[in-house]
């Protein structure tokens, strides 16, 4: 499918053999075993946390998922080229994006559980909590860059979204304003191939990457399964906003290969043989086929990896097993940041309510 | 009669109204290959193929936006939109727009569109998937809303709504969505699409619903006839218009009237009805008349929102002030 495609920037095949092309090498020339092993480790991990949480949906301890099965490349290769500063804006399938921001794997549950509409502090890990509504973080990302941009700060945004979301207004406003104002946005567009039961020809006739071009936003179309290649040119657009000279637009290709969310039905949309191509390009074997080429990777990393991976799995289980629902109380806070005549009265009312049902326990 | 639930109810008149003419068209994200994601629209596409049931690419404005340009060319489009939440980019299209186009062209240009919404909550879903936005739409002039709660009612509703030649907000109570009944395919819709029915008939104090919370009033009034309370509860079905004639009689004879929805309560439609009633039954009104509703914060996460959603001891709770004397 790719390949009937303009051709994407790519520096791992699919066997693992290193592809060079002078001007993307340079951006990643300071990784040397360490840091692949590293992010070989973070797509590992990354897919573990994906099964783990899949595994407590199917048990009835989470309500929905949105497995990222398949993107753990484009997520990892691209959070990891931000630096602390940079602030990510995210959608409700980047995982990997918030385990690599640093956010605790324990809590990437507690939305799909239903225990709380957000699981972090954004302003510590500076990555959003999931915009559900599709499309809306564009234009945040871009008020975002352009207030830095207005503070003198030299950093930079990243906004994720999937290749459905380039069809909602918000994304083409954001586009507009962010090259109005040179705003330091890195467009980060996950071409998974389908937005739930859509394919991307639905969305759009040409390459995604070229709606870019209509704004005056240079932009990047990189092989999503390869890690390598979205690590550097990740660099690149965050390099360039991050110095002022505007946004990027990277179309990363990969496939979404488990359902839309654990409510979906991939078999009404699409066949397995439609699926052999993409499992053939996965992005972990990919790595971990350059990392035994070249001898990286050797027994004892390898089984630390399985075990790392395996700790983050039961931790994020144990955790979400944990959480106890929120008292009833927590309806009525956070609604506005000072008192609210309607929702004190409200929270009174219900506060006795509730306790109607103690005072009948009471006497019976 | 047949056995069906709601969503078979809704696919089964969206496939009459696909047969009987031409002009309707279906568009929306999802809706074929799919069937849509609650599978409203199952095998529509299949059997209507792709010109009459359109996937559309992922955006809201566009899809009523568009479905307002093909309802100038003639044709009836009725649009689904995934999830309450994802209106909202569509708001625009739908007030300024699709409502305005009679009134502004004097009654030259219809938009006869109609407008389906997935509404409510009590499904444990994430933010954004269980909103009640009736009271926007039914604010809105040159709209009608209306809100099926049973299966028989999604049936015949969904055809009318279509047939309609303003445009029609269609929420659907998706809690409700997998609750079967009989319900007679053949027949002819026993009421026009904006009467209100009376569901049970009492005669100590009126409960108004609509949409899911039907189901809950009806749930309340047998645990209220055990005490010796004889509640009447009628499904408003319209929101826009609202059949007060029938609201009005059931309150003229039981005096007491509580109104229950889901959406919050400040400036939902329940004010408006008890505005309603405080006008027009004032002297036959024995008590205040008494709202029981979501609360007025954002709709909360899945392990709240059995809180946050009447249910019959909320409603029971209520009524006790009602009957008390
Ligand atoms: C405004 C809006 N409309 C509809 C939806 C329902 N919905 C959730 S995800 C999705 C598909 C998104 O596809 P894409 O943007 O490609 O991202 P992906 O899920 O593939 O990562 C849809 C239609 C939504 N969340 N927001």
């Amino acid at each position: 499918m790719i390949d009937n495609l303009d051709y994407p920037v790519q520096l791992l095949q699919p066997d693992g053999a290193r592809v060079c092309r002078t001007e993307y090498d340079r951006l990643i020339a300071d990784l040397g075993p360490t840091e692949y092993i590293s992010l070989y480790r973070d797509m590992v991990i990354s897919r573990r946390i994906d099964t783990a949480a899949v595994a407590l949906q199917r048990q009835g301890e989470i309500g929905l998922w949105a497995p990222l099965l398949g993107q753990e490349a484009a997520q990892v290769g691209s959070a990891r080229a931000l630096k602390p500063d940079d602030f990510a804006f995210v959608s409700y399938r980047e995982h990997a994006v918030a385990y690599c921001r640093g956010v605790p794997p324990e809590v990437l549950t507690h939305m799909w559980r239903g225990c709380s509409h957000s699981a972090w502090d954004p302003n510590q890990f500076n990555v959003t909590n999931p915009a559900i509504v599709v499309g809306s973080q564009g234009l945040h990302a871009t008020g975002y860059a352009l207030g830095a941009h207005l503070d003198g700060a030299e950093i930079a945004t990243i906004a994720y979204f999937g290749d459905g979301a380039t069809s909602q207004g918000d994304i083409a406003e954001a586009l507009g304003f962010a090259a109005s104002f040179r705003a330091g946005v890195v467009f980060f567009c996950q071409n998974n191939q389908w937005a739930i039961s859509e394919p991307v020809s639905l969305q759009s006739r040409t390459p995604i990457s070229h709606r870019a071009d209509g704004y005056g936003i240079p932009s990047f179309r990189v092989d999503g399964n390869d890690v390598l290649a979205v690590l550097a040119v990740t660099r690149a657009a965050l390099a360039h906003a991050r110095e002022g000279s505007g946004p990027t637009f990277i179309e990363a290709i990969t496939c979404r290969m488990g359902p839309h969310t654990t409510s979906d039905d991939p078999s009404r949309y699409r066949s397995d043989t439609d699926m052999a191509e993409w499992r053939r390009r996965d992005p972990i074997t990919r790595m971990r086929a350059f990392l035994e080429r070249r001898g990286i990777l050797d027994e004892t990393a390898d089984a630390e990896i399985s075990t790392a991976a395996e700790d983050v799995a039961a931790r994020l289980r144990h955790a979400t097993l944990e959480t106890p629902d929120p008292p009833p109380s927590t309806l009525f806070e956070h609604v506005y940041t000072g008192p609210h005549p309607l929702i004190e009265h409200e929270r009174e009312q219900h506060r006795e309510y509730l306790a109607s049902f103690d005072d009948q326990e009471a006497m019976s | 009669m047949t056995v069906v639930n709601l969503v078979t109810a809704l696919n089964t008149g969206l496939r009459r109204s696909l047969e009987r003419d031409r002009r309707v068209v279906i568009l929306g994200e999802d809706v074929g290959r799919l069937g849509g994601v609650f599978r409203v629209t199952d095998a529509l596409q299949k059997d209507f193929g792709e010109n009459r049931v359109m996937d559309m690419p992922l955006a809201e404005s566009g899809i009523v936006g568009t479905a307002f340009g093909l309802a100038l060319r003639g044709y009836r489009p009725v649009c689904e939109i995934q999830f309450d939440g994802f209106v909202y980019p569509a708001f625009d299209q739908i007030v300024s727009q699709v409502a305005k186009i009679h009134y502004r062209t004097e009654g030259r240009v219809r938009a006869p569109i109609t407008i389906r919404i997935p509404s409510g909550g009590g499904i444990g879903a994430v933010e954004h998937h269980s909103e009640s936005p009736e009271a926007y739409f039914a604010h809105t002039a040159g709209l009608r809303v209306v809100y099926p709660s049973n299966p028989a009612d999604g049936y015949h509703m969904i055809r009318q709504s279509i047939e309609c030649d303003d445009p029609v907000v269609f929420l659907e109570p998706k809690r409700r969505y997998w609750d079967a009944a009989e319900v007679d395919l053949d027949a002819e819709p026993s009421l026009p699409l904006h009467s209100a029915r009376v569901v049970r008939q009492g005669s100590d104090a009126t409960v108004v619903a609509y949409g899911s919370m039907v189901a809950t009033a009806l749930e309340a009034a047998d645990i209220a006839d055990d005490e010796g309370h004889h509640l009447e509860v009628i499904d408003l079905r319209s929101l826009s218009p609202i059949d007060f004639d029938t609201v009005d009689n059931s309150v003229r004879r039981t005096g007491r009237l509580v109104v229950v929805h889901e959406a919050p309560m400040f400036l939902g439609l329940g004010a408006e009805i008890a505005a309603h009633a405080a006008q027009h039954c004032f002297y036959d009104l024995k008590a205040p008349v008494l709202r029981v509703t979501g609360f007025d914060i954002p709709y909360p996460p899945a392990k709240l929102e059995q809180f946050h959603l009447p249910d019959a001891d909320r409603i029971l709770d209520t009524l006790d002030r009602v009957l008390t004397p």
